[in-house]
């Protein structure tokens, strides 16, 4: 047996890319626990791409290792990447859900030979972390600087900025907070609270002291998010006619259904909404959809996954299946293509995804249920984070 | 002066709801002497029956209300007979062992059978939005959770407090081979004691659902929260139980309204001076 496998081992090293390899994508992602549904949208979006454009590229056949992290935990995220290099012998990293733990794997990049392809973690700074880092999906930058110019262009002077107090929040406040100020508005107060935040009742209270016109907030998409929107709601506020402002984790399509009628006309801005008009969404939605069973549970990740995938396909594609990171990253360098949330393309100094950024409302469709509509488009938005921080 | 009546309002809201979610694990601790780390996997599935009866089958509030407690309750009577009933009186670690692992399985479960999205509680016409006090408006189910909370916190001292069957259950507590030898048939005592601490939660998790809303992982999410409450007020007592509740609830609220940067900095600290000023809780009973 061992003979066969060092037998195995020098032929594949002497041909270089030995016909009819297994290519695997090792991909770490939160798969149980509270964040279980966003990789669950990981695995549709993997798994949709692989149905529409099948599980070889070439002669290689593509296999995913799945490695759980279920909730941001850079040691053990660190520890299953390595796992996956050395045991697993992945040719390519992907998913991670959180910053911190694609920060945590990216060391080991340059030395593995290994590209990792982010399909969620939103913060500027991943990028550089290494040079074989290429990121699908946005940067909480991106989705939260274009609402300056949407609340500005709505005659909307003072704004108090409300987020959850850790990296996203923080970085969705310094976002809004530049752009806005730049336009000529003031932000009159930023108001940071703790993650577990159950009753939003105080804050809501202190947004409508404050005399601000508008409320732009950032929470994490998940449970907190149903309170929050219901205290804006129940507390005055929206009566006050203060408008709410927010990136589209507030109104991810999984929440939709909870949050219901209480969402109704909220503003947000993100780069994807399941309702997106166009062949390749339907496509892919369709696709999606039929792996789920259940299309409530499609959200972002999934479109972050999706495209990941297709920028894969195109390293394995220009490597011929050998591992050669350096390679496989310069070939998507400048990579342009449309995907199921409108035209994108990797940024060849970046490695992130300049795409179009979307001003969306929420509205009842004809058969009674909630969906973003996509109302207005900013059309080819680099990442602002990057600049703003060097 | 009217920001101070609108926290106070608020803490007075927040507290009620934690007090009808946590009061039952106030009495499975302190009247049972059982760590129930699966109290809220109880309350979930409470929340999740009641979601299920008034969205799906379009059942009206109050039967989904009374169909979640009872639905609760017949699921955990069978857990109680098998489980629970070997964890009585074992060391703490066992149930806590036992009860977390409980809750393990169930957010399993619920994740595998009902998904991870949310789920609401639709509320009837009357409960839903806000209700103009004068001074500011305030969401019309927190007065209702408030209403609930002085309702569930009267009926039950007069249970435990007034009634035979009170004072069957607090013999049966305080040594358990007496009162079996008086005649108490403890074990049904700790049965229904047990029943009504489900039932507790199940209509906490439903009343508080808009606060805390019902997702898989809610089971261990507000766990801690549960526990503090519980701790602080001292295990079986109920006007300690919502003393605690009150005061966490101010306290929550004023530092979130003040200084929202610190956090959940001011709750903790109240923890930690109430329990180091009355260790066994502000009302506790000497063992």
């Amino acid at each position: 047996m061992k003979a066969f496998v060092l037998a195995a081992l020098g032929s594949a090293l002497l041909c270089g890319a030995a016909a009819a390899d297994t290519i695997k994508i090792g991909v770490v992602g939160p798969f149980s626990g509270p964040f279980a549904l966003q990789g669950k949208n990981f695995q549709v979006g993997i798994d949709a791409y692989m149905k529409l454009h099948g599980a070889t590229v070439g002669d290689d056949t593509v296999e995913i290792v799945y490695r759980d992290v279920p909730q941001a935990d850079p040691a053990q995220s660190a520890a299953l990447a390595q796992e996956l290099v050395v045991k697993e012998g992945v040719q390519y990293l992907a998913g991670f859900y959180f910053t911190p733990d694609a920060m945590a794997a990216a060391p080991l990049l340059e030395q593995a030979n290994v590209p990792m392809v982010v399909f969620n973690a939103a913060t500027s700074a991943i990028v550089t972390k290494s040079p074989y880092i290429v990121r699908t999906s946005f940067t909480t930058w991106q989705t939260s600087a274009p609402m300056a110019g949407v609340a500005r262009a709505r005659g909307i002077g003072k704004v108090i900025t409300v987020v959850s107090d850790y990296g996203p929040g923080v970085d969705s406040e310094t976002a809004f907070k530049t752009s806005f100020e730049k336009e000529g508005g003031t932000v009159v107060e930023s108001i940071r609270m703790p993650l577990s935040t159950n009753d939003f009742s105080p804050i809501m209270q202190r947004v409508k002291d404050s005399g601000a016109e508008a409320v732009f907030a950032f929470l994490p998409s998940g449970p907190t998010t149903l309170g929050f929107v219901k205290a804006y709601n129940e507390n005055g506020v929206k009566d006050a006619g203060i408008t709410l402002l927010a990136p589209g984790d507030l109104t991810q399509e999984s929440d939709l259904p909870a949050l219901g009628e209480s969402a109704l006309g909220l503003l947000t801005t993100f780069h994807y909404a399941v309702s997106h008009d166009s062949p390749e969404n339907q496509e892919f939605v369709k696709a999606a959809t039929e792996i789920l069973g259940n299309g409530q549970e499609l959200s972002f990740p999934a479109v972050g996954a999706f495209d990941g995938m297709h920028v894969i396909y195109k390293m394995i594609e220009a490597t011929g299946g050998t591992q050669d990171a350096k390679k496989a990253v310069d070939a998507v360098k400048g990579l342009a293509w449309t995907s199921p949330r409108g035209p994108v393309e990797i940024d060849g100094e970046s490695r992130h995804i300049t795409q179009n950024i979307y001003l969306r409302e929420v509205a009842r469709a004809e058969d009674g249920t909630f969906f973003n509509k996509e109302i207005e488009t900013f059309e080819k938005q680099p990442d602002p984070g990057l600049a703003a921080v060097q | 002066m009217q920001t101070f009546l609108s926290i106070g309002t608020d803490a007075l809201a927040y507290g009620m709801v934690l007090f009808v979610i946590s009061i039952g694990l106030s009495v499975t601790m302190g009247l049972m002497k059982v760590v129930n780390l699966a109290h809220g996997a109880f309350a979930m599935i409470g929340g999740y029956i009641a979601s299920y009866a008034t969205r799906d089958l379009g059942l009206p509030y109050g039967l989904g209300v009374l169909a979640a407690v009872a639905g609760t309750v017949l699921i955990a009577v069978p857990l109680e007979r098998f489980l629970y009933r070997r964890i009585y009186g074992a060391p703490q670690l066992t149930q806590v062992l036992m009860t977390i692992g409980i809750t393990f399985v169930i957010i399993g479960l619920a994740n595998f059978a009902l998904g991870p999205t949310l789920k609401t509680v639709p509320l009837p016409e009357a409960l839903q939005g806000p209700v103009n006090l004068g001074f500011r408006a305030i969401a019309a189910h927190k007065l209702f959770a408030i209403a609930c909370g002085i309702l569930v916190a009267g009926a039950l001292w007069v249970l435990v407090e007034k009634t035979g069957f009170g004072i069957r259950l607090r013999a049966s507590v305080e040594d358990a081979a007496m009162a079996a030898a008086l005649g108490v048939r403890t074990r049904i005592v700790y049965a229904v004691s047990f029943a009504l601490a489900v039932a507790l939660a199940a209509f906490g998790g439903v009343v508080g659902a808009e606060l805390l809303p019902i997702e898989p992982y809610y089971a261990l999410r507000y766990m801690v929260t549960f526990l503090v409450v519980v701790s602080v007020g001292g295990a079986g007592s109920i006007p300690g139980a919502l003393l605690a509740c009150l005061l966490l609830g101010a306290v929550e609220t004023t530092g979130r309204y003040y200084m929202p940067e610190f956090g959940e900095f001011f709750f903790y600290l109240a923890v930690i001076v109430i329990v180091c000023l009355f260790p066994r809780g502000l009302l506790g009973r000497a063992e």
